[in-house]
């Protein structure tokens, strides 16, 4: 079969591949909330006063971010999945629960990119100058009001930066969901070139849709900086 | 509860797998280093080529060193290696033609390509960004001294791009070892293989944490290593007043993160003060 057919052809793959796309961007899509939330969170908690605090956000990031994201998905995912089992043996379930393969790895990829965006939010929360904290309080706004309407959008603008980068190394970390049991889209890209023998055109076909997610993204990034930077010359 | 106790703390240190398959994170340690130390030394010589290329006037050669650049910044390293992979299997006949297939026969040869080509995108991006950040005038007064163009190169500018560009090796270096990992999936027992090996017959998922803790080391130690040689090398650059010189040593560090820290704009982890 010509590469056309295989591709587009009603018995072709280009559906299976497109599912997979669309798991793809999902993951991806799903980790940002929890993952860039749980980071700022964690960054907060970096610039806490407390020590044991402190130390303990420190060692969390330290050790996600110095070890193979392969390695900490591995980490996450096994880990999870023993704790579960442990802790329905301790409540007394008889049949284990097997935890979602997705949603394992949302969290797997959110664990991750907390502690890499993490360090990023440090760094915009430290740019925010303590004035602004001061001018919000003597207005009389309070804590939540301030977080919101005070820092969070200054926040942003210093951020983006650094968390459209770590979005570009979410999406291709997505890929390695695939050697756990989610068929996204390059395990798609796999299940066709084991089946026609035809790896060079699967995978090539892939890596185009990886790049047209990735050229994409570099356009969204641009463009919300320049709206995030649209009141600075 | 006492015997949950127990097998808690012989479950957090076992002695027993260790002495049986210690050995063998050693020997995937080893792969592992020359699995990287390979990728980043091929990867640096593509890299200058791809660096000229994209620097040229010649807009067939800049436009094709963009093109390979955004492919290989743009898509997965694990589909890129898929492609070395299972493709050599797909060309066999031509490559056997070519007498290469002895060498993409092996995990090894084909990890060392995939991870080559894909650090040499980004380590082009650094000296591409490290040479352009040298100031024109620079240039101009070398020539303006009679310097020959390969001395401008040898004795001003890459003096300069060398100490911009350390850091972001370091950084480039880093995220080798990490994505070097990836060489587990197609049957290489570098470090993360013999990990998964071990895993596979024990069922002992601390395993797991002993090989995230090893990895740990290396990049801790490669990040002090950096540190002390961009000091070195940038001493000249630091002023010795007790501030400054504090200011000035907390800026030597290089990022855990790897590619993270490699960003363009404000992110202010990978930037040079």
């Amino acid at each position: 079969m010509n590469w056309f057919s295989l591709l587009f052809g009603s018995e072709g793959w280009g559906s299976l591949l497109l599912e997979g796309a669309v798991v793809t961007i999902l993951l991806a899509v799903t980790t940002v909330p929890f993952g860039f939330g749980a980071g700022l969170a964690l960054a907060v908690l970096k610039l806490s006063p407390n020590r044991v605090v402190r130390g303990l956000c420190e060692a969390f990031t330290t050790f996600f971010r110095g070890t193979p994201d392969l390695l900490s998905l591995f980490i996450v995912y096994y880990g999870l999945q023993a704790l579960i089992d442990r802790v329905s043996k301790l409540i007394g379930l008889s049949s284990p629960i097997e935890l979602n393969a997705f949603v394992a790895g949302v969290i797997a990829l959110s664990v991750v990119a907390a502690a890499y965006s993490s360090e990023v939010w440090v760094s915009a929360l430290k740019a925010v100058p303590k004035g602004q904290h001061e001018a919000a309080h003597s207005l009389g706004l309070d804590a939540k009001k301030t977080f919101l309407f005070i820092l969070m959008p200054q926040l942003v603008r210093i951020a983006l930066p650094g968390l459209g980068n770590i979005w570009m190394v979410l999406l291709k970390d997505t890929s390695l969901i695939s050697t756990l049991a989610v068929i996204d889209l390059l395990r798609a890209a796999s299940e066709a070139s084991k089946n026609t023998t035809r790896p060079i055109l699967f995978y090539s076909a892939a890596a185009a849709i990886y790049l047209v997610f990735s050229i994409l993204s570099g356009v969204l990034q641009s463009r919300l900086e320049r709206r995030a930077n649209r009141g600075f010359a | 509860m006492l015997d949950t106790l127990h097998d808690s703390a012989a479950a957090l240190l076992n002695f027993e797998m260790m002495s049986r398959y210690g050995w063998r994170l050693v020997d995937g340690i080893w792969i592992t280093t020359q699995v990287v130390t390979l990728s980043v030394t091929l990867g640096f010589l593509i890299a200058f080529l791809v660096c000229r290329a994209r620097m040229s006037r010649n807009r067939m050669l800049s436009g094709a060193a963009i093109s390979y650049i955004t492919f290989f910044r743009g898509t997965p390293l694990l589909c890129q290696l898929y492609l070395v992979y299972y493709g050599a299997g797909e060309i066999r006949p031509l490559l056997t033609n070519l007498g290469v297939w002895w060498l993409f026969r092996e995990a090894f040869v084909c990890c060392v390509f995939a991870f080559s080509l894909n650090t040499a995108a980004y380590q082009a991006e650094i000296m591409r960004g490290a040479l352009s950040s040298v100031p024109k005038g620079q240039v101009e007064a070398a020539a303006a001294l009679g310097l020959s163009q390969f001395r401008i190169s040898r004795h001003v500018i890459w003096p300069q791009a060398f100490i911009v560009a350390l850091r972001p090796f370091g950084n480039e270096l880093i995220a080798m070892i990490k994505s070097s990992a990836l060489a587990a999936i197609v049957t290489l027992l570098d470090l993360m293989g013999e990990t998964r090996f071990i895993f596979a017959r024990t069922f002992d998922f601390l395993i797991y944490v002993y090989a995230a803790i090893i990895y740990l080391v290396i990049v801790e130690i490669i990040r002090r290593v950096w540190g002390l040689i961009e000091r070195s090398c940038s001493r000249h650059l630091i002023v010795a007043t007790g501030e400054t010189q504090s200011r000035g040593q907390d800026e030597g560090r290089i990022c855990r993160a790897g590619r993270h820290g490699l960003s363009h704009g404000g992110a202010p982890q990978g930037q040079r003060a």
